[in-house]
């Protein structure tokens, strides 16, 4: 059987004192939902951020299809086929929705200043077939009204997708995301887990959920790592955690009755 | 699709530099207005053919390309360097000593322009690339700083290089803008002399208003810099639209974000610190040969600042802002004498603005009104104190009420009138 697409071995990440990370394993297979959930605090942020070379865990091992990623740069990370969406949205304020778009084609495309800059042939090209690209991209996400407009000015649920759209115009093998549907309304999380669900589906992309929405969680996940003060608590298929004892005590609380 | 000029059907139009009709058009007219204008052909503007507004206008010209290059590292790449100042005194000092004549002084290869002007670039961007990496370990204000940091490093390094800088306080004379095969050929184009532009263009006879028997040294280097200005310039618009220009502008957005999408840091910063010291370089030069003679002093921390306003008031990351700025900021002083000097007639002569230069203008000591002085020594502000004065005032102003700047102020104009009589 071939390597997994991640794994974590061990993995301990701490700031000075403070052990945001401790002795994390966890491996998220080909074709998978795998979702992380947790406390505020918890280190699920932190582990996106491992993975994808933000942050250099100090112990143990963290491996992309079988090789070690520890201290790659994040660009070459990237390159490999990890893409991300973020917890408090990063795009690019100032660019514009489908420009925005076209930058998560950055890894996917070669076109240098000298032919940028002289808009030769070569470049005209490259531009032409990714802008075709990323136009597929605004369809799949219902974001055409949108896409001359500077993303600083746009919505918040809308910024999430143009931001998911982001990732996933670097065609990746992995995507990672972070809160996708936090701070939404009950519509708008529905838009998302479809969208999620679709990109499943018809671009077969495996990846990490983090999130707070339980219900969403439960929904979609196939396996589930329940994260506590950056330890591992539980994994398993979604029944499994949810009965979980430690579970229930570190995140749900315990008076809950489940 | 009359009326619908944001209709686009195919992507080649909406991805043109030029993507409407309106733009095309008024770029078009815009091109014969420049052609016309050395040649004293401008209906009404005539007086802008004459050898002081030429002189300022290449000025204007010679500025835009060194700030188009300063956009390309604020405006788009987000890097803010006060060392602009540093990086054209490469470019000039390369050129000086590849092409200027050696002396019993100085150093000087004497080799012909189409040698010492690209390598003038060529070097300046090498430096860049040489500075670049500070720029990966510090940002905004920081690098501001250690670029500053250049700029005094480079006035202490031509100060005391006389064999490249000629003397502290008399500089030395710089090649001629004059295009010959090798040393000691004649020149096959001179920028730099009074004359016939090419042969077969000389006297001017295919307008039928304008009789010109031959041209100013100030008109061909007027149309030499303006080809430039018109390369360089697209080559901008061209890196901001296609790939290495969105990744220098992730950069400026979000640095961390930009790099999780794939964007290698480094390599966009030195990408963007050498193709705008390239830039800088070549208008280092250029200046210098136009000038004639610079001082070392002149490469002053005062130079670089002149051009971060120029890209501030243009409006940062627009090429046409940054164009609009760099005659804005050159061209302010000469416009606030004019209309001094007008204000002065009107006074004398009891104009219909009298009374505004009344208020303005302090003729005597005992004239409490006014503030501006018409002589250098007189009562109250000269008028160089008092272009010092607007040039700070506008500054602020701008950062506080207009940051987009005159392209900014532009866009809303267009704006308005494009929905008048709705106000959206």
């Amino acid at each position: 059987m071939s390597a997994p697409l991640v794994e974590f071995e061990n993995v301990s990440l701490s700031f000075k004192g403070l052990k945001a990370l401790s002795n994390i394993n966890f491996t998220v297979n080909e074709d998978e939902l795998f979702a992380i959930i947790g406390p505020n605090g918890a280190g699920k942020t932190s582990a996106f951020n491992c993975l994808n070379g933000v942050y250099k865990p100090q112990e143990g091992d963290i491996r992309w299809r079988g090789k070690s990623i520890i201290g790659v740069r994040p660009d070459r990370i990237a390159e490999l086929g990890v893409a991300r969406t973020f917890q408090n949205i990063e795009l690019f304020a100032h660019m514009t929705v489908l420009e925005n778009i076209m930058l998560g084609r950055h890894v996917r495309t070669e076109v240098g200043w000298l032919a940028g800059g002289f808009w030769l042939g070569k470049a005209k090209r490259e531009e032409m077939a990714n802008r075709a690209l990323v136009e597929g991209i605004i369809d799949l996400l219902e974001i055409q009204a949108w896409r001359i407009y500077p993303v600083a000015m746009l919505p918040y649920g809308i910024q999430k997708r143009v931001e998911l759209g982001r990732a996933l115009a670097m065609e990746p093998e992995l995507l990672l995301l972070d809160e996708p549907v936090a701070g939404m309304n009950l519509e708008e999380t529905e838009d998302m887990a479809r969208f999620i669900l679709d990109i499943r589906e018809e671009l077969g992309i495996s990846m990490i959920l983090v999130e707070h929405d339980m219900g969403l969680v439960m929904d979609i996940a196939d396996r589930v790592m329940v994260l506590d003060f950056g330890v591992v608590i539980a994994t398993g298929t979604p029944e499994v955690v949810q009965r979980d004892e430690n579970v229930i005590k570190a995140y749900l609380g315990e008076e809950l009755d489940i | 699709m009359r009326g619908r000029p944001n209709l686009h059907t195919k992507y080649q139009f909406e991805m043109g530099l030029f993507p409407s009709t309106t733009k095309r058009v008024s770029l078009v007219l815009l091109g014969v207005l420049a052609l016309l204008l050395p040649l004293s052909a401008l209906p009404l503007f005539g007086f802008l053919g004459d050898a002081g507004w030429m002189v300022m206008i290449n000025r204007a010209l010679i500025y835009a390309i060194a700030a188009l290059g300063l956009n390309l590292l604020i405006g788009v790449a987000g890097q803010i360097s006060l060392g602009h100042a540093f990086f054209m005194a490469v470019g000039a000092y390369t050129a000086v000593v590849l092409g200027g004549e050696s002396g019993r002084t100085v150093w000087g290869l004497g080799l012909p322009m189409w040698i010492w002007l690209p390598a003038a670039g060529v070097a300046a961007a090498l430096v860049g690339i040489f500075i670049a990496p500070t720029a990966v370990r510090v940002r905004g204000l920081y690098l501001a700083f250690v670029t500053l940091g250049l700029v005094f490093v480079g006035q202490f390094l031509w100060r005391n290089l006389g064999v490249i800088a000629g003397g502290p306080t008399t500089g030395r004379p710089w090649p001629k803008l004059e295009f010959a095969l090798w040393k000691g050929m004649d020149p096959i184009v001179s920028f730099a002399t009074d004359g016939p532009l090419w042969w077969w263009l000389t006297p001017i006879d295919w307008l039928p208003w304008v009789q010109i028997e031959e041209m100013s040294r100030h008109a061909k280097t007027y149309f030499f810099v303006l080809f430039l200005v018109i390369v360089f310039g697209l080559i901008a618009k061209n890196l901001m639209r296609t790939r290495v220009g969105r990744s220098w502008a992730a950069i400026r957005d979000r640095d961390i974000a930009a790099e999780v999408m794939g964007v290698a840091e480094a390599k966009g910063k030195t990408q963007a610190f050498a193709i705008s010291s390239f830039y800088a370089g070549l208008a280092g030069a250029i200046l210098a040969s136009v000038v004639g003679r610079i001082i070392p002093e002149s490469w002053n921390l005062f130079f670089s600042i002149e051009f971060v306003v120029i890209v501030l008031i243009g409006g940062a990351g627009t090429v046409a802002g940054v164009l609009m700025g760099t005659f804005f900021v050159v061209m302010m002083p000469r416009l606030v004498e004019e209309a001094t000097h007008w204000l002065a007639t009107q006074v004398t002569e009891s104009g219909p603005f009298a009374w505004l230069g009344n208020v303005i203008i302090r003729s005597s000591p005992d004239d409490y009104l006014g503030i501006v002085s018409l002589e250098a020594a007189g009562p109250g502000l000269s008028i160089f104190q008092l272009n010092v004065v607007l040039f700070g005032v506008l500054i602020i102003v701008f950062l506080i009420v207009e940051p987009l700047g005159l392209y900014g102020i532009w866009i809303k104009v267009r704006n308005y009138w494009k929905g008048w009589p709705f106000t959206y």
